[in-house]
């Protein structure tokens, strides 16, 4: 059927655009707003996509200056303003999770890995300004058994006040490649086992955080 | 260009779909005569008057609005191919095939490039049958799932953005008493704790 054969066509076509930096944040920018929880942060992607950003700019400043048809400036401007909106996009959904779980983020030396540097001192700051806050607001008010930030009282034995990522939130993802079990933490072996190539699904995010980190999957 | 969801981290606004669907690729035939253009996102051109070219609807979108080209209807948008998948659609209870982000592409072209939509009302109205009876489906499905993984074959962006919010609230319930009931123990209120593994059957991930 002709639409088999395109949709085998447009296949080909998109492992071939999925190359360019611009369609690999894209896929990273969708991953971290769908995931309940802070991904890696891509260091070098985002660094490179800076550097565009950068020429293209200058590109733009250059091609005004030499009176080249405003149509083509406009167009380069255009395609500029799009990778600026990703990038920054990517970057606040970051900082959003960031301030949501900012406690857990800190003491989780795994999630503290993920940030960039500017990220981890983001959190600290953040940290440190949200503490004194309440301490000054609240919590030196209160009883000397309830002035911590992340207990509700001495007796708790657990960081009870800070919010923790929910990992059994459930997502809709797609595979780019058949899965089977082996792709999946044997842990959820139960769960799930297998997954057909670019079939939507809704599952939850713990079972597919392995082939997610490992780049089998993508949120959408 | 595309505002930012703030409310809800995890969903996408309709603006950020639309964003999405702006990078898919159409063909144009331009009429002006025009270098290739090297974006960051890849490289389009060079243009010729009269010879058919690939680009991102986006770029597509900003030629046509200057007069700068017209916009080919892609062929799924032809009366032919929609009249055949409405009539598929009403006939089956699987989703047919089209592309991903078919909603916002065919309103994007309704809105800027009517002229270049021959039948156009007919195309619209087809679509939006199209789209009435999907989202019909797309309600019955939602009175009827009860698995852990729920999955769907040729669900588009926007059918897949309007149930997420719900149906992932409702699955993850369902996830939860479906472990609370072999755990009883487990405190209510902590459910993030590791779930112990059980002998629940297994289930394969079948397209509904």
């Amino acid at each position: 059927m002709a639409t088999e054969e395109s949709a085998s066509v447009m296949d080909d076509y998109e492992t071939l655009i999925s190359t360019t930096d611009v369609e690999l944040l894209k896929r990273a920018w969708r991953n971290e707003k769908a995931a309940p929880e802070i991904l890696q942060f891509e260091s070098s992607l985002v660094q490179r996509i800076k550097e565009q950003i950068e020429l293209a700019e200058q590109n733009v400043e250059i091609s005004e200056a030499n009176n080249i048809d405003p149509l083509t400036v406009s167009l380069y401007q255009m395609d500029l303003d799009r990778t600026q909106f990703l990038l920054r996009s990517y970057l606040r959904v970051r900082l959003q999770k960031i301030e949501k779980y900012l406690f857990y983020v800190l003491k989780t030396d795994e999630y503290l890995n993920r940030l960039s540097k500017q990220e981890q001192m983001f959190a600290r700051r953040c940290t440190d300004d949200l503490g004194s806050h309440l301490d000054e607001t609240v919590l030196a008010k209160l009883p000397d058994n309830y002035q911590s930030i992340l207990k509700q009282s001495i007796t708790s034995e657990e960081d009870d006040m800070v919010p923790v990522p929910r990992l059994d939130t459930f997502v809709i993802c797609k595979a780019k490649q058949y899965l089977s079990g082996l792709d999946f933490e044997p842990e959820y072996s139960m769960e799930i086992t297998e997954m057909e190539r670019d079939l939507l699904t809704f599952v939850c995010y713990k079972f597919i955080k392995k082939p997610l980190e490992n780049g089998k999957i993508d949120l959408v | 260009m595309a505002g930012q969801s703030d409310s809800t981290m995890s969903l996408f606004s309709s603006e950020e779909i639309e964003f999405m669907a702006e990078d898919e690729m159409v063909e144009i035939v331009p009429n002006l005569r025009m270098d290739s253009l090297n974006f960051i996102c890849g490289d389009y051109g060079p243009f010729y008057p009269q010879l058919a070219a690939q680009v991102p609807i986006w770029l597509a979108l900003a030629l046509k609005k200057r007069g700068k080209c017209t916009i080919r209807l892609p062929q799924w948008m032809s009366i032919e191919n929609l009249t055949q998948v409405l009539e598929a659609e009403r006939d089956s209870h699987a989703f047919q095939p089209l592309p991903f982000h078919y909603v916002e592409i065919s309103r994007l072209l309704f809105d800027l490039a009517r002229e270049d939509i021959p039948d156009m009302y007919m195309v619209r109205s087809l679509i939006e049958d199209i789209r009435d009876v999907r989202f019909h489906k797309v309600e019955t499905n939602l009175e009827k799932f009860t698995a852990s993984t729920v999955t769907w074959k040729n669900m588009s962006a926007m059918e897949v953005n309007v149930i997420r919010a719900f149906a992932g609230r409702a699955l993850q319930a369902f996830y939860k008493h479906d472990n609370e009931q072999q755990t009883p123990d487990t405190d209510r209120t902590l459910d993030k704790q590791p779930q112990i593994p059980t002998d629940r059957p297994k289930r394969n991930l079948k397209p509904r």
